[in-house]
């Protein structure tokens, strides 16, 4: 499991957030294995797992903080740090590795100024480096939050991130 | 009745290059030419041959239109479908023969030796409807089971047909089902592994996308033989559209009474419930998946005792992956001897492979065991593109091995796989030409394997991070000889010494490239050069004769690194060169080499 710094974006959620996540820890709970469902749907509500969220889990199910953390560490999906508007994926999966994604992904570092698992300081994007995503036919790969981008070369790179710039 | 039905391939492959937008967009122009009473839009599972999305077929012609654009949609509405003119220039042209005449997508090289099992409905039903399911003979055979067999004669089915774990290990299933069976309990569980994690595998996806139905039939079926009442399928997270069909397959089972108490009319009663998982490879082990189901950080635990014995929450469980599952209900249908005369002596059925890498049809394969690797790849596949020289074949992904050109004619089954170094694995192959640097190759699994250790145990977790680094070196043109006999002796050490799957099988990429091409490994070492021009350090770049001097090399350059007179030939200075490329992208005339 790769290292993580955590960013400086101070916490920014609302009560509303923290009812629903309340409202949904109530649901889930009776439920065999309950933290992992948890976690995620706090994820889908935050869009990350901060301290903060971590510590609402573990005071609901009555479980130590570290508890929470070192499940949430230990899951590649699980992010401690808050993602960009546009969340890029690039595939480094063996198929589009074998057909040069490495050289994607670099070019996407070098555009953005930014490393796997970053956000750019003005929090449009940021980058994860990511296991097949299953369509080799494409290969290589790269995503923008839903669209795809496929049979790219790093040329490709500036004219795709120049349409997400609002 | 509809005179016509129209499949439009709804896989992960094809909705990535827009077949949900063809989809409304033949929608809308069906309707627009008033046929929407005569022809139906299907949107089904993996067709398989994922290079040439999106792709759909015309039925009852079976007219084969690949790399379909929502500008021909039109075209292909109004002569074909309404005039019954197929548009030939659309079709897929291996399908379309020099008199102009059709031949059926079962006789095109790609199709014509697969033989479709576990695949047996993607691409060919609506995985959103249990009726669709039904109609290709669903649900018949957990009718079958519990009407008319007794879970011993179930599992002893399931045995005789000679069915072996699709996950990679290949352990035969019906023992594992029969061990769980002996075990008494209050509570037992059938889990199913559906957390594809190798990096470049995506059959069971398809399965799950494209037949879900299938899934949860199996689980039902293995439910009665083990004696078990709740299933649980730890879904890949990062496969939404999987999910999603999933739990539709879930909710419409539940409500015909295939899911849930009293199934069918008897007093068995099963139900399934989706645990996602959340992107660690090692999850793929069976008891640190059981660990994740749990709630807890998945790693694994030392075996005995076996999840037979003792599996999720400390009851007696199976666990079986996807693929597995897929080859029951027709096992129970049509027979063990039915199943057994497909594949080798000790390997029987079929495999799907996913095909990937340097290779012109990418996609999803489905062959009797014991298809050469030849034929997989020249004949399926198509060849390797752009003329280029097969180098090897990559099976079983991180803990696979590579099989090299001259064992292409090894008939692939699970030992033949082992007896070459490779291991048949959960079923990516991916093709490599010869651009690729096995050295290279070697290292991006252990960056892999370094990421995925979970950390419980130390040779797993220090062991592949220093063989990570001797790899380094060796990519780096630091490495000495010797240092290859180290990798190689810490190769064994983790791989005895390691407490999972993950980690005895880490070093086998490594073990499997050196035994192949040792050469390329003592070229990166005495040379300095890395012979296929991939790994950075080692490569060189030059300037050759076609120089024009148009300095557009130098001016791009970030380092300073290219000098020369204007009109005059350049150079690179290689001590300042950081290796960058820009340098080559930017020439127009080929003047730049990289060796």
């Amino acid at each position: 499991m790769g290292k993580q710094t955590i960013s400086k974006i101070p916490f920014s959620g609302t009560p509303e957030q923290e009812a629903q996540l309340r409202g949904k820890i109530d649901e889930l709970k009776q439920q065999p294995g309950a933290l992992m469902p948890i976690l995620q749907s706090a994820q889908e509500i935050y869009g990350y797992l901060p301290i903060e969220v971590q510590k609402i889990v573990a005071e609901e199910l009555n479980i130590p903080l570290e508890e929470v953390y070192g499940v949430v560490t230990f899951y590649a999906q699980f992010s401690l740090n808050p993602k960009g508007r546009y969340k890029i994926g690039v595939c480094l999966g063996t198929a589009c590795y074998v057909k040069g994604s490495q050289d994607v992904f670099d070019k996407v570092c070098s555009c953005l100024n930014i490393g796997n698992g970053d956000i750019t300081e003005d929090g449009r994007f940021s980058l994860e480096a990511t296991r097949c995503i299953g369509c080799c036919g494409l290969a290589p790969v790269m995503t923008v939050n839903d669209d795809v981008y496929g049979r790219l070369v790093p040329e490709d790179i500036p004219g795709i991130l120049a349409k997400y710039q609002d | 009745m509809y005179r016509s039905h129209v499949l439009v391939c709804g896989g992960t492959g094809c909705t990535s290059s827009g077949s949900h937008q063809i989809c409304a967009e033949l929608e809308k122009e069906i309707k627009k030419q008033g046929l929407a009473e005569e022809v139906k839009v299907v949107m089904t599972g993996c067709f398989g041959l994922c290079a040439l999305g999106p792709i759909m077929i015309v039925y009852p012609e079976g007219s084969f239109y690949s790399r379909v654009k929502v500008e021909d949609i039109p075209e292909i509405v109004s002569e074909h479908l309404l005039k019954g003119r197929i548009v030939s220039r659309l079709l897929y042209q291996e399908t379309v023969q020099t008199d102009g005449s059709i031949k059926s997508l079962n006789e095109t090289n790609f199709y014509k030796k697969q033989h479709r099992v576990a695949l047996r409905n993607c691409g060919v039903i609506t995985p959103e409807n249990i009726e669709a399911y039904i109609a290709e003979d669903g649900y018949q055979a957990l009718a079958k089971a519990l009407t008319e067999m007794t879970p011993q004669q179930v599992i002893d089915e399931i045995s005789a047909s000679g069915l072996r774990g699709r996950g990679g290990a290949g352990f035969p299933t019906g023992r594992k089902w029969s061990f769980a069976a002996a075990n008494q309990a209050d509570q037992k569980y059938v889990c199913c592994n559906a957390d594809e994690g190798d990096p470049g595998a995506f059959m069971d996806r398809s399965v799950l996308e494209g037949d879900p139905h299938v899934v949860l039939e199996a689980m039902a079926i293995a439910g009665y033989a083990i004696g078990a009442s709740q299933g649980y399928i730890y879904v890949h997270a990062e496969y939404p559209i999987a999910v999603h069909r999933l739990q539709i397959a879930i909710d419409q089972a539940r409500e015909y009474g295939l899911l849930g108490k009293g199934i069918l009319g008897t007093d068995f009663n099963f139900d399934i419930d989706l645990r996602l998982g959340a992107g660690a490879f090692v999850c793929g082990e069976e008891t640190a998946l059981m660990t994740s189901i749990e709630g807890h950080r998945g790693e694994p635990r030392p075996r005995p005792p076996f999840p037979a014995v003792k599996g999720l929450f400390q009851k007696p469980t199976i666990l079986n992956n996807v693929e597995t599952y897929a080859n029951v209900p027709r096992i129970i249908l049509k027979g063990a001897a039915w199943f057994s005369s497909m594949g080798t002596e000790k390997s029987k059925g079929t495999k799907v492979f996913a095909l990937g890498g340097k290779i012109v049809n990418t996609g999803l394969v489905e062959i009797p065991m014991g298809t050469t690797l030849r034929e997989i790849v020249e004949d399926i596949g198509g060849g390797i593109p752009n003329g280029k020289k097969f180098k090897a074949a990559q099976t079983g992904g991180p803990s696979g091995g590579c099989i090299p050109a001259d064992k292409i004619d090894v008939p692939i089954d699970y030992d033949n796989l082992i007896a070459i170094g490779s291991m048949m694995g959960s079923g990516g192959l991916i093709v490599m030409d010869e651009d690729n640097c096995m050295v290279d190759i070697a290292k991006f699994f252990l960056e892999f394997t370094v990421d995925e250790s979970c950390g419980k145990c130390t040779p797993c977790r220090i062991g592949t991070r220093r063989l990570l680094e001797l790899l380094t070196k060796v990519t780096e043109g630091k490495a000495t000889m010797e240092d290859l006999d180290k990798m190689e002796q810490l190769c064994y050490y983790i791989k005895e010494n390691s407490l999972c799957g993950l980690g005895q099988t880490a070093p086998n990429p490594v073990l499997s490239t050196l035994r192949y091409f040792r050469e390329e490994y003592e070229a990166h070492i005495k040379d300095k050069s890395c012979p296929a021009g991939v790994c950075k350090k080692l490569v060189r770049y030059s300037i050759n004769d076609n120089c024009k001097g148009c300095t557009a090399c130098a001016r791009k350059c970030p380092v300073g690194a290219i000098s020369g007179a204007v009109k005059q030939k350049h150079v690179i200075d290689p001590a300042t060169c950081i290796k960058c490329g820009v340098c080559m992208e930017t020439c127009k005339f080929g003047a730049i080499e990289k060796k």
